[in-house]
């Protein structure tokens, strides 16, 4: 299977400190992939490496075959590379509406266009209520990003994230701070975009995971322990021998 | 559509359709209230000076405090440019706002990577500079002793030419171009690209990691401001018909930083005109009583920025409305903090 993305034998060192010592992922098209391990295992590096967050010190991130390793975060989003973060990340002083507005590609486009008022295209707006209906937000457009309930918080994350249009999705701890019931509700969204763009998943909430994801990475002391459907990483010895493996 | 939206999207508000016309009568009337036709010049250009300031205080939450650099490079430009080159007033307007854009395109070159805390250092930063060479630069600016003998230009419309030379006549003329630029920023807001620039302000590494450009959105700004700040700059050389480096000075850099929080800039577009108009006001008329007027006018702005980081127009808007979610008061409190915390 030709890969999506492909990050090949990465290395991310601060200083002396080596986060990453050798990192080798592929996503297909479509796929829904889960990454976990521990606390401190350099998860959310990774992610930063792979959207341009930090320049990698070695190896090579790939989209489609074309080379954007050390592209700075916009020109990596711009090629449709779109993430949420671990840390709440919205804008919180505009509406539901206007958060998903301002991540629209043709906002993005126009972007230096002052002629015309965003409030007057209906084009933005009408994107915007679909994808809000999307993530389950439908009616509540109009509510300012902080007032919203944590939940719901957490699905319009999803939403600005998706109305980058991306190809693929990266979504840091999308559970984090939420109750059984979050997560349901959340799972059952991701599962919704399951095959229509390619979906990859941090998360420490493993029955979250294990339900939903294609394949599995294991990252632990910044390298790829283990990897394979959820089936076969619950065969993993390692797997079973870490407290990331007492699943049921 | 809500009224806030509504409003957005329309080229001229009714409220400002209001105060247009209101100033158009200012004339008539400020006399008979004890006060001078120079005064409602010097409100004006304050305005559009701390106006274009808030683009970055307030819409990009960029704090810039040395912006006097760039009103008095515009004072000096406009001088320079009548004396040396053309005495035209249009040409010396264009010259007021391209020296000001290219000042503000330099010095934004350095430091549009940053935010926060730094931003503000090196805007002082730079702002010294400047105001350094303009005492400095003795030959050119006439130092300390200003330049002195800028005309009041007259206005060639081709059919009709204009003389500027009452006050009268001036206020109109300022008052055009207040209320184009009003018109032009407000339009400037709610585009896409104010849109974008108030993003940045919320959450900087989001807007980079949904596409957009931040750098440069960060250093069109700048450079917009400083060249509008050199057009107000422009017009109060000729208002005062001199130009001196105390403009350029800190603490005259304060000013306009006063003038945009008590005016309520961090929560509205109008903050910084109503701020401006309290300040020269307060100079007025607490000056006629006592020449420690700063005094009282500095313990206000400390009160403003303890209590009330909203400002006159935030607190305006919660006698209006008690809107959902945030009051005002938090949200002028939240983004005074985020001004110089300089959050990821």
């Amino acid at each position: 299977m030709s890969a999506l993305f492909e990050a090949d034998r990465l290395q991310m060192r601060f200083g002396n400190r080596i986060v990453l010592e050798d990192i080798t992922l592929r996503f297909g098209p479509g796929e829904l992939c889960g990454i976990m391990g521990p606390n401190g295992a350099g998860k959310t590096t990774c992610f930063n490496v792979l959207t341009g967050r930090y320049r990698p010190s070695r190896g090579q991130v790939r989209l489609d075959g074309e080379d954007i390793t050390g592209l700075r975060p916009h020109e990596i989003a711009r090629k449709g590379v779109s993430r949420s973060f671990q840390i709440m990340n919205l804008f919180n002083d505009f509406t539901a509406r206007d958060n998903i507005v301002t991540a629209l590609p043709g906002l993005r486009r126009r972007g230096f266009d002052v002629s015309h008022a965003v409030a007057a295209n209906s084009a933005f707006a009408d994107q915007a209520e679909v994808l809000l209906e999307r993530v389950g937000l439908a009616g509540k457009g109009g509510v300012l990003a902080r007032s919203l309930s944590y939940g719901d918080r957490r699905a319009l994350e999803i939403g600005v994230a998706l109305a980058a249009a991306p190809r693929i999705l990266f979504l840091d701890e999308p559970t984090s701070g939420l109750g059984s019931d979050g997560t349901a509700r959340l799972a059952a969204l991701i599962g919704s975009l399951k095959g229509q763009l390619t979906i990859v998943i941090i998360e420490h909430d493993m029955r979250f995971l294990f339900s939903l994801a294609d394949r599995i990475s294991v990252i632990h002391w910044g390298q790829v322990l283990a990897q394979g459907t959820p089936q076969m990483l619950r065969d993993n010895e390692w797997v079973r021998n870490s407290n990331l493996g007492k699943l049921q | 559509m809500d009224k806030d939206s509504r409003d957005s999207s329309r080229l001229v508000t009714p409220a400002m359709l209001g105060f247009i016309v209101l100033l158009c009568t200012l004339p008539l009337w400020i006399g008979k209230v004890g006060l001078y036709p120079y005064l409602g010049i010097e409100i004006l250009i304050w305005a559009l000076y701390a106006l274009s300031f808030n683009l970055l205080l307030g819409y990009s939450g960029l704090p810039s405090f040395g912006h006097g650099a760039y009103f008095g490079i515009g004072a000096y430009a406009f001088g320079l440019f009548q004396h040396n080159i053309v005495p035209s007033l249009w040409l010396c307007l264009m010259a007021a706002l391209g020296a000001g854009l290219v000042a503000g395109a330099m010095v934004a070159a350095f430091i549009s990577h940053r935010r926060g805390i730094y931003y503000a250092f090196m805007t002082i930063a730079f702002g010294q500079v400047f105001w350094v060479v303009a005492i400095k630069a003795h030959s050119i600016t006439g130092g300390e002793d200003g330049l002195l003998r800028i005309a009041r230009l007259p206005a060639d419309f081709g059919f009709a030419n204009i003389d500027l030379a009452d006050n009268t006549a001036l206020f109109y003329f300022v008052l055009a171009i207040f209320a184009l630029a009003l018109i032009g920023l407000w339009r400037l807001v709610n585009s896409p690209y104010g849109r974008i620039l108030q993003a940045i302000r919320q959450n900087e590494t989001r807007a980079a990691f949904i596409g957009h450009n931040v750098w440069l959105y960060k250093f069109t700004v700048f450079s917009l401001s400083a060249g509008l700040s050199a057009l107000a700059g422009g017009l109060f050389a000729m208002a005062q018909t001199s130009a001196f480096p105390d403009v350029m000075s800190l603490h005259y850099s304060g000013y306009v930083v006063m003038m945009t929080l008590i005016g309520g800039g961090l929560v509205s577009f109008w903050g910084p005109v109503i701020g401006a108009a309290l300040f020269l006001l307060a100079r007025d008329i607490i000056g006629a009583v006592t020449t420690g007027w700063m005094l009282w006018f500095g313990l206000l702005f400390m009160a403003v920025v303890l209590f009330k980081p909203e400002g006159v127009a935030g607190w305006w808007q919660g006698l209006r409305q008690r809107t959902a979610g945030m009051s005002g008061n938090a949200t002028g409190f939240a983004r005074l903090r985020a001004l110089l915390g300089g959050r990821a």
